[in-house]
């Protein structure tokens, strides 16, 4: 049995990201013989070693640029740990993507270039990692050949990024920072001699021995209906379940439970895994719930511990992470997708945006753009059971959605989760 | 239903979380979409599809026709594999068949005899007729580097064409499947699991695959570095010579274009062991299609291909 690892990846324009992850790849031996064949065929690397960079980026405009436009995916393994590995592009315009690799990511590897340190990006990037409340990270100090191995200019880059994250609310312990070569493997996967100075873990033992932070199974109970399991069969006549992922908590045979908005309350009667009758379930099972009470339920309720049940609301503070190229207009109409509710919304005022540089917040700035981070006033027009994102994540994101175009506006989450400390820029 | 207690040990292995994640993918896909299709090749991923979408509605039946995209070319075994699954699982069957629009001239024979890339239309013609909005594939991120790149929800345009720079972001586990009418959207519940992550779940579920998946002997040809078999496809030609061998099939597509592999691994133990081993990916060592260029699986994906 082995368990499962998801990381994203996330540096600037040039600091050998792509080649970083091609020698993780090509060093745990992930890379199979005809992609590196593809890879020497198309290399360009001047000194003769494959360009790793060409193992990561898919799509022809990124190779033809030379750069990576969208997330990639990247699957390797090793004999005690598999890995779902998010490569999320360093563009300023593409900051949406570093989102989209972080909602999803229990640990993220920012890199630097060792001879340009911390930049507004590695802020950039750090804040939205602490914004979606990613657990770990990791500094990835990269190029440091080409600083020639040197232990005083790796302290200061390391120093300077551990300020940043303290003021981000991340723990000492959290953040692990690393002096790499992508290009020559120093530190990736095998220990450098190049770095006598440096006694921490390689990048690659890090990440197999980092522990895995699971979904929250100590939060509390929250399971939204995705869909009613009712097969009218000659032999299943009164089958009826709600199919669902539990999102948060656990759940129990016996538990009694509310169901949001509406507020009855029921008990949970059987909990189904396909034909077998759990005991209990838990945050990231696909499960379906009986129930003792036939009560009408359809997809859109959630079904919360009757403990801790939120108060369903129409008018609610949240943080935005504004994704598409059209800025928000406050007062234009809008879906908001709350786990498998879609309902009618409206921000009816921007209430300040997010300097990523100082990490101070400018009042009314009247519209959020493009890769912008701010907190809105969103009114809703039916109850929605929210929690804040920091207490449960995964109640307390939400998608902002153009009802025309269908396009995914901005990543949302309730309340004010990014609690920073401005620093001096 | 059988009563056997048992509680999810709190350390999950990797296979119940993938299988989590593509079940969770395909009930928001029958909670939002008014008509969804699986694509059924009687390959092994497609047989994945069907075997997870019976797991994800039970003991309700599976709520999807399947698609199945026939160029003539097949193996004898798959599609009688094909039709054994829809009779199993009740399932209503859709077929589009290449060899009909190449009878009455809306497409023709490639001078090559492949008629994978020839799929895309009956494709896109048996999605818009049957007004299909959502479309599930069995397509992973590990197969290629394009197909890294693919969303779980995938919207394609009114001509079934992806548009890499128009992708939606996709956050945490929440699905945005809307689109215009005309404009569908392709789903692929497996977009997380690897070639090997397939194969141990085939074992554990004890999963049924067509019997070209396991080694036997064959009458092959080499072409291209690949064996492919003799068949009404084209093949052998004057100076390929035909010799038998033991053989089998790490995917199943066309059979003009689909090779096997030399192997002796009769059981799923035998073939876990040649996936770990293996050095190739299986749509390298196996899958002429992508070899025509560099961006083979891009261009053939933004014409609209699976």
């Amino acid at each position: 049995m082995t368990d499962l690892l998801r990381l994203a990846t996330a540096g600037s324009v040039d600091d050998g990201k792509s080649t970083l992850v091609g020698r993780l790849l090509y060093d745990t031996k992930s890379v199979l013989a005809d992609q590196l064949e593809a890879v020497e065929r198309a290399s360009k690397s001047a000194d003769g070693e494959p360009d790793l960079s060409l193992l990561v980026d898919g799509l022809r405009s990124e190779r033809e640029q030379g750069i990576t436009i969208d997330v990639a995916y990247r699957y390797f393994a090793t004999p005690t740990r598999s890995f779902v590995l998010a490569d999320t592009p360093g563009h300023v315009q593409y900051t949406r993507n570093t989102v989209t690799g972080a909602s999803t990511a229990q640990l993220a590897v920012l890199l630097v270039d060792a001879r340009h340190g911390v930049v507004e990006q590695t802020r950039r990037h750090a804040a939205v990692m602490a914004l979606l409340r990613v657990p770990r990270l990791v500094l990835a100090v990269n190029k440091i050949d080409l600083v020639d191995y040197d232990e005083a200019t790796y302290l200061t880059i390391a120093k300077e990024f551990r300020d940043h994250t303290t003021a981000l609310g991340y723990s000492e312990d959290a953040v692990v920072t690393i002096p790499v070569s992508a290009k020559k493997g120093d530190n990736v996967v095998l220990e450098s001699e190049r770095t006598p100075w440096y006694d921490g873990p390689t990048l690659l033992d890090h990440l197999e021995s980092v522990p895995v932070d699971g979904p929250d199974d100590t939060a509390p109970f929250r399971f939204p209906v995705q869909t009613v399991i009712r097969p009218r069969s000659a032999e299943y006549p009164d089958y009826r379940g709600y199919a669902g992922l539990v999102a948060a908590g656990s759940v129990s045979v016996g538990d009694s439970v509310v169901v949001l908005p509406d507020g009855q309350r029921t008990t949970v009667e059987g909990i189904d895994r396909y034909t077998s009758s759990l005991s209990s379930a838990s945050a990231g099972d696909s499960v379906v719930l009986r129930l003792a009470d036939d009560l009408g339920i359809a997809r859109g309720a959630v079904l919360v511990a009757t403990s801790s049940a939120p108060e369903p609301v129409t008018e609610f503070t949240a943080t935005l992470a504004w994704l598409h190229e059209k800025p928000l207009t406050p007062g234009r109409r809008l879906l908001v997708k709350h786990g498998t509710h879609t309902v009618q919304a409206m921000i009816t005022a921007v209430e300040d945006r997010l300097d990523i540089q100082t990490l101070a917040l400018d009042a009314d700035p009247g519209t959020l753009e493009i890769n912008d981070i701010g907190h809105v006033a969103i009114t809703v027009a039916e109850p929605l059971p929210l929690d804040d994102y920091d207490t449960v994540a995964a109640t307390g994101s939400f998608l902002v959605i153009d009802p025309q175009a269908g396009d995914t506006l901005a990543a949302g989450l309730v309340g004010r989760p990014l609690v920073t400390t401005p620093v001096d820029a | 239903m059988s009563v056997d207690i048992t509680p999810l040990s709190a350390a999950t292995d990797q296979l119940d979380v993938l299988e989590s994640e593509a079940i969770h993918v395909m009930r928001e896909v029958a909670g939002e979409f008014d008509r969804p299709v699986i694509l059924f090749s009687g390959g092994k991923d497609s047989m994945l599809l069907v075997h997870l979408a019976h797991k994800a509605f039970w003991p309700a039946p599976i709520p999807f026709p399947v698609l199945h995209v026939d160029t003539g070319h097949n193996f004898d075994e798959v599609i009688a594999f094909r039709d054994a699954v829809v009779e199993r699982y009740g399932l209503t069957l859709e077929v589009a068949s290449v060899q009909d629009y190449i009878d009455d001239g809306r497409l023709s024979e490639r001078a090559d005899g492949t008629r994978n890339p020839l799929q895309t239309t009956p494709l896109l013609d048996a999605i818009a007729d049957h007004r299909h909005d959502a479309v599930f594939g069995g397509g992973r991120r590990d197969e290629e580097r394009a197909r890294a790149k693919e969303r779980i929800f995938s919207l394609r345009t009114a001509f079934g064409a992806w548009e890499p720079s128009r992708q939606r972001p996709e956050l945490w586990n929440l699905y945005n499947g809307r689109h215009k009418p005309g404009e569908h959207v392709r789903v692929f519940p497996l977009s997380n699991w690897t070639e090997l992550d397939v194969w141990r779940y085939i074992q554990r579920e004890e999963i049924d695959l067509p019997t070209i998946y396991y080694a036997h002997t064959r009458d092959v040809f080499a072409r291209d570095g690949m064996w492919l078999t003799s068949g009404p496809w084209g093949g052998p030609r004057d100076g390929e010579e035909v010799i038998t061998k033991t053989v089998r099939y790490r995917t199943v597509g066309d059979g003009s274009c689909t090779g096997a592999v030399e192997s002796a691994a009769t059981t799923l133990d035998e073939v876990l062991a040649e996936v770990r081993e293996s050095r190739l990916t299986e749509r390298g060592a196996t899958r002429a299609d992508d070899r025509l260029s560099e961006a083979a699986m891009e261009d053939r994906k933004k014409e609209g291909y699976f």
